[in-house]
């Protein structure tokens, strides 16, 4: 037998011999027909499984093509309007009508309502991202000019009017300020948080299900009345000033009810299973809460908490009614006003000098980009589920389970040996 | 010796469950108290902000009457105060965020779960978590400062071919003077509402998506076995399926729109009157009124703002409630092995 076997298809040039896949000895039973030889000469082809077809791609690409012409032509030459919104609106119409009558050409209905609602699901998809990604990129482009000068996050405003050049002043106040704040608030609401989310767990009965419904009714609270509540209580009627104090204990009332509801979802889907194990064992309440709930939803209570301070970090309204606004650094929370990141912006974009808005801007940007790290942190801290371990996670508890091995071998040899003194000395006597 | 046996047992006998009495040790005694009264203190905390809230909205509610919700000016220290018009300018902004939201989101979750390639729909989900928690203010700046510019053609356009609906009529444009300014068509509901549609519908989309992707597999692949194309799959089975989704991540989304102070404040010029005309320079909000309001007030002023918050936050209440059961409700409720 000659075979010409090519480098590609080695496989064929082997099977070519006929096999009586029979087994010996056995002549009734399934009749395998003898397998045929491909023919050398035809070289089969790989059928595509790609839902992509040449056909469709032209029609989308000819579809586009016809509507950005017919805008160009309606915006520019005919019609009397004008406008980047509008000619954009008319374009994506102008697609989608174009597209629907190339699909039905060649394709009955089904098919032709399937394409259009594919083409209109990635017509918005794309509007949402694209004007998602715009929001950010022209707050970073316009904070652009503020953001180089190395007195920006050096120095406060105390120095620089309005009319100041870029080169004087920065946001030194207000990156203290909301350090402060935030760290303020998540010293309440943290322990509080996650001491409340855990009681909601672990207790059955009206009572946690009367704090469960409260909860989730102040997820509501809309921040401003938050920040009302503390300024008519802790300011108007209590008498303290204005401070950062006031600013967090804000926030706090905000985020509190977001970290419990939050941590209480992830406390929830902790399995029964792995409880029920850790009782079975003997282990107190607070001894499964401690290392069996808690660790399983590590993860998801970090992101519950991280979430619930970039929503804090980027409130502006709870603080504008209760931290008060200066130009100068404030160290101390409980005395003279103090300014966040947020405020600062607003207060920046007030002013109707260029030099001022830049400046908003570069604050608005240094705040997104604080939000983008504790996002981050979160994803990377809480993107497994509760169970799935890091490598470093899983080599520890390896290590511990084979401490734990070991612990129990010399146990058991201990107890060994302990039982042959006993009989040794039973001997004895 | 009696026989031993469950055929031993006279009909007299009867078994009794054994009194199961736990005690729990110290430690656990300990933790429950520290546990249960974090609990009081939050439900205290929480609480004492509601009945706050409504005792001093009481004092003001009690000279205005009825009238709080029918009045439309804000005028508390002369006796003149009510929430028609910021009511009504609330409910508008809501509106219009919705009106831009629903389809945005919709279309984005459907995106996300059915049509984007696995790979990429990993990093999307992490893009619209990500724009859910964007600080607001930056929001405004981006509405204050790009989008003002820009919209005023297409309210232009809406006022001049649709000005005859009640809600697109501007007074004082000139449609048919070229030279006419655009200043009538800037600081409106309308601008104001497209900032804040843009701005929860990333929060929308993100519970849609949930529950899309919940849609049993087996009645997917039920609908594709029996020759449905993708879009006839999507309307049999994950629509259906995802209705409590879709209903309950709007509210969310219009809970947190009725709410939303600084992007608005930053946008809307104020003006406390009833202004249905959503493309008009000005309009308000009750946390715009609120942000501007309470540095001047008087106390009993406070109180009345306090009363403008409080009918803001029942109404996000209720909202948020109806959202929540209608979720909980329907089939996307997520199973847990609990």
């Amino acid at each position: 037998m000659t075979t010409e076997t090519r480098a590609f298809e080695p496989v064929r040039a082997v099977e070519t011999v006929a096999v009586d896949v029979r087994p010996a000895g056995s002549t009734a039973g399934t009749t395998v027909p003898a397998y045929e030889p491909v023919d050398q000469g035809v070289r089969e082809e790989r059928r595509s499984l790609s839902a992509v077809r040449a056909g469709e791609v032209l029609s989308v690409v000819g579809a586009m093509a016809a509507a950005a012409a017919t805008t160009w032509l309606a915006f520019g030459l005919i019609l009397p309007v004008s406008g980047t919104l509008g000619s954009v609106i008319v374009g994506v119409l102008l697609f989608l009508l174009y597209y629907g009558v190339l699909c039905s050409i060649d394709n009955d209905g089904a098919a032709v309502r399937d394409r259009i609602a594919a083409a209109v699901i990635h017509v918005i998809a794309a509007v949402l991202l694209l004007a998602l990604v715009f929001v950010v990129t022209f707050t970073i482009y316009r904070g652009l000019k503020a953001l180089p000068h190395q007195n920006f996050y050096t120095q406060d405003m105390t120095k620089a009017g309005p009319l100041q050049p870029l080169s004087v002043g920065g946001i030194l106040h207000a990156v203290i300020g909301t350090a402060e704040q935030i760290t303020i608030a998540l010293v309440i609401t943290i322990p509080l948080g996650l001491l409340c989310a855990v009681f909601l767990t672990v207790s059955r009965g009206p009572f946690p299900r009367l704090v469960r419904t409260i909860v989730e009714a102040m997820t509501a609270l809309p921040s401003i009345v938050a920040g009302l509540f503390i300024y008519a209580t802790l300011i108007l009627a209590l008498g303290f000033e204005k401070s950062g104090f006031a600013a967090s204990l804000a926030l706090s009332v905000m985020m509190l009810p977001i970290i419990i509801r939050a941590a209480d979802v992830v406390l929830r889907i902790v399995p029964g299973t792995l409880q029920e194990a850790s009782f079975a064992l003997g282990a107190p309440q607070w001894r499964t809460v401690w290392h069996v709930v808690l660790p399983t939803a590590r993860s998801g209570l970090m992101t519950a908490i991280i979430l619930g301070t970039a929503r804090g970090i980027g409130e502006t309204s709870p603080v504008l009614l209760t931290a008060g606004f200066t130009a100068t650094v404030n160290k101390n929370p409980f005395h003279g006003p103090m300014v966040s990141l947020p405020l600062a912006t607003f207060e920046f974009v007030r002013s109707p000098q260029p030099a001022m808005i830049a400046r908003g801007f570069g604050t608005a940007a240094f705040l997104m980009l604080l939000v983008l790290v504790l996002f981050l942190t979160a994803r990377a801290v809480g993107g497994r589920g509760p169970g799935q371990l890091s490598r470093r996670q899983a080599s520890r508890v390896a290590r511990v389970s084979r401490r734990d091995h070991e612990r129990l071998l010399l146990r058991r040899d201990g107890g060994d040996l302990q039982l042959m003194d006993e009989n040794r000395a039973r001997t004895a006597r | 010796v009696p026989a031993v046996g469950p055929g031993a047992i006279g009909p007299g006998d009867v078994d009794r469950p054994r009194a199961l009495v736990s005690r729990p040790v110290l430690s656990d005694r300990v933790f429950r108290i520290t546990v249960r009264s974090a609990g009081s203190l939050v439900l205290v905390i929480m609480a004492l902000v509601g009945t706050f809230l409504s005792l001093r909205a009481a004092s003001a509610l009690k000279v205005s009457g009825w009238s709080f919700l029918t009045e439309s000016r804000w005028e508390p220290d002369a006796g003149h105060f009510g929430i028609a018009a910021v009511l009504l300018g609330t409910i508008l902004v809501g509106g219009v965020a919705v009106t831009i939201s629903l389809p945005l989101a919709m279309g984005t979750a459907l995106y996300i779960s059915e049509y984007a390639p696995k790979r990429l729909s990993r990093t999307l989900i992490a893009m619209v978590d990500l724009m859910a928690a964007v600080p607001s203010v930056v929001y405004g700046l981006w509405g204050f400062f790009f989008l003002q510019g820009h919209v005023t053609g297409l309210a232009r356009w809406l006022a001049t071919y649709a000005g005859w609906f009640p809600l697109f009529k501007v007074d004082g444009a000139h449609p048919n003077d070229p030279l006419a300014t655009t200043t009538v068509y800037t600081s409106s509901t309308f601008i104001a509402g497209i900032v804040v549609g843009l701005m929860v519908t990333p929060i929308a989309c993100s519970v849609m998506r949930e529950v899309f992707s919940q849609a049993p597999l087996g009645e997917r692949e039920g609908a594709y076995a029996l020759g449905a194309t993708r879009w006839g799959m999507v309307r049999a089975v994950v629509l259906p399926f995802g209705r409590g989704g879709i209903i309950g991540g709007t509210m969310l989304g219009l809970g947190r729109a009725l709410g939303e102070t600084i992007a608005v404040y930053m946008i809307i010029s104020l003006v406390v009157s009833v202004q249905p005309h959503i493309l008009q320079n000005g309009g308000s909000t009750v946390s715009a009124l609120i942000a501007s309001k309470y540095g001047e007030a008087t106390p009993f002023g406070t109180s009345a703002l306090m009363a403008a918050g409080l009918s803001l936050f029942l109404m996000t209440l209720v909202i948020n409630f109806v959202a929540s059961t209608i979720v909980a409700r329907s089939r996307s409720g997520a199973e847990s092995d609990a």
